[in-house]
């Protein structure tokens, strides 16, 4: 079972709908006893980095996550989810949750296209990305494969935790992180076949991991 | 770099797909869902949904389509049609839309894009421009008016000037519709299109006028729209999506080929 935190400032049920599709039982929840039971954790996001700190911090759930990234429970950060689980975010001027080095920055509307045009922000519409290291995330989904973006500012962690890149303007993190705490810029239960199959390839790596 | 979107409209009214001329003498057409999950299965990368009826009573059935379109369709779509009110547009993203396209709502009270951008984010928020040519003159610079109810109505405001408005106030992307071009498959309002993506630097969606790969080609580049609206193009047979982004691929733009 996956838990995907409830934080009011999440689209947790676009993605309990693209888990229901796949058949992966998931509850959308707060309550860190049925987080600590999981098989793993989604952490969804969308909105501004400011809110979505804020309402983690007052409800507590910042601790239950770090709680649960230390036990070495699977995390899987989506967008805004994946922004904050940097030191800092731009955005609202955040201090994050800190789980990963690095920040989220906004994009830079001088940056253009291949093309010569400028960049139009917010970055919305799909996009490829460029493995850089091997991931279990992205197991049998083709390298052409795109996903959907939609975001104005974007993570910018160490190199060394640098899974894939996207371009827009300039090259920037899309997936960042390691084996079972992962985070994703785009939007899998947004990004058709492709992206239900990164989230069936995560359900898998968190049972294999329980069993472990 | 980014790809650019193809994104079928599907105008529904009682529950059911419909297909107009210039907004006019609408005929039904097929069902929603089914509609939008061939086109799902086909590489559209995006949809739009537009209530036409948008009466209160028949607001039920619309939503529960939105509903039975997010259990089933995993890319983003856009739900239009009678959004006036912040609380219309929670009703829309509640059940499953990624973003609202208001339209009218906002020409008679802009607060609305501002408010709905600081509920939801700019991301979730879509402003439908209709727009209609007329003589240039002191008002209207431009000489494009944006028009309300379905065209009937025009407003005194400058096309241009709106579209600049209306990104200030918080909208995430324009879609901008040419009531002239509608439903004639002459090809979009490239003219309106361009003017209105220089204008603003938020996407632009060309919406009217579509009957042939040339004509989406040429919104992509000569327009400077990032996504091209179809309907009868594809409602019709006349081409497949899979067609369409072959077609348009082959005259050198990016589209997403990978689905």
């Amino acid at each position: 079972m996956l838990a995907i935190l409830d934080y009011k400032a999440g689209n947790q049920t676009s993605v309990r709908r693209a888990l229901d599709h796949l058949g992966i039982p998931c509850v959308i929840t707060a309550d860190p006893a049925v987080i600590a039971g999981a098989h793993g954790v989604i952490f969804p996001g969308v909105g501004a980095a400011g809110q979505a700190m804020n309402e983690l911090l007052t409800t507590g759930l910042d601790k239950v996550l770090k709680d649960q990234v230390q036990a070495g429970k699977p995390l899987l950060g989506i967008c805004v989810g994946c922004q904050i689980m940097l030191d800092y975010s731009q955005e609202n001027d955040t201090r994050a949750l800190g789980i990963v080095p690095g920040e989220c920055r906004l994009f830079n509307a001088a940056w253009t296209e291949e093309d010569g045009t400028p960049i139009r922000v917010p970055h919305m519409g799909w996009n490829s990305i460029v493995q850089k290291r091997p991931c279990e995330l992205l197991k049998g989904i083709e390298p052409e494969a795109e996903f959907y973006f939609v975001h104005s500012y974007y993570p910018a962690p160490p190199e060394s935790y640098v899974i894939a890149t996207c371009t827009y303007g300039e090259e920037f993190c899309a997936i960042h992180g390691g084996p079972g705490l992962w985070a994703v810029q785009f939007h899998p239960e947004k990004s058709g076949r492709p992206g239900l199959a990164l989230l069936r390839n995560f359900y898998a790596y968190c049972k294999e991991a329980s069993r472990a | 770099m980014l790809s650019k979107r193809i994104i079928p409209c599907l105008d529904v009214r009682n529950g059911r797909l419909t297909k107009g001329v210039k907004f006019e003498g609408n005929v039904d057409i097929g069902d929603p869902v089914e509609t939008a999950r061939r086109y799902y299965e086909q590489g559209a990368d995006e949809i739009v949904f537009y209530d036409i009826t948008a009466s209160h009573e028949d607001r039920g059935i619309f939503l529960d389509v939105v509903e039975r379109v997010a259990s089933e369709i995993f890319i983003p779509f856009s739900v239009g049609g009678g959004i006036n009110t912040v609380e219309d547009m929670r009703a829309v993203l509640v059940a499953g839309a990624e973003k609202v396209s208001v339209n009218s709502g906002a020409v008679k009270n802009p607060d609305i894009i501002s408010q709905g951008a600081a509920a939801f984010g700019s991301q979730a928020i879509v402003v439908g421009m209709d727009v209609k040519q007329v003589q240039k003159s002191e008002a209207i610079p431009s000489g494009y008016e944006i028009v309300i109810h379905g065209g009937r109505k025009f407003m005194g405001m400058d096309a241009i000037e709106w579209a600049r408005t209306c990104e200030a106030l918080g909208a995430g992307e324009l879609c901008v519709n040419s009531i002239d071009a509608d439903g004639t498959k002459d090809g979009y309002e490239l003219t309106l299109t361009r003017m209105i993506a220089d204008a603003v630097s938020i996407p632009v969606i060309a919406s009217g006028g579509a009957g042939s790969p040339a004509h989406m080609y040429d919104a992509i580049t000569k327009g400077g729209a990032t996504a091209a609206l179809i309907a009868s193009i594809v409602h019709y047979g006349q081409y497949t999506i899979p067609d369409l982004k072959r077609q348009i691929s082959g005259m050198g733009a990016k589209l997403r080929m990978v689905w």
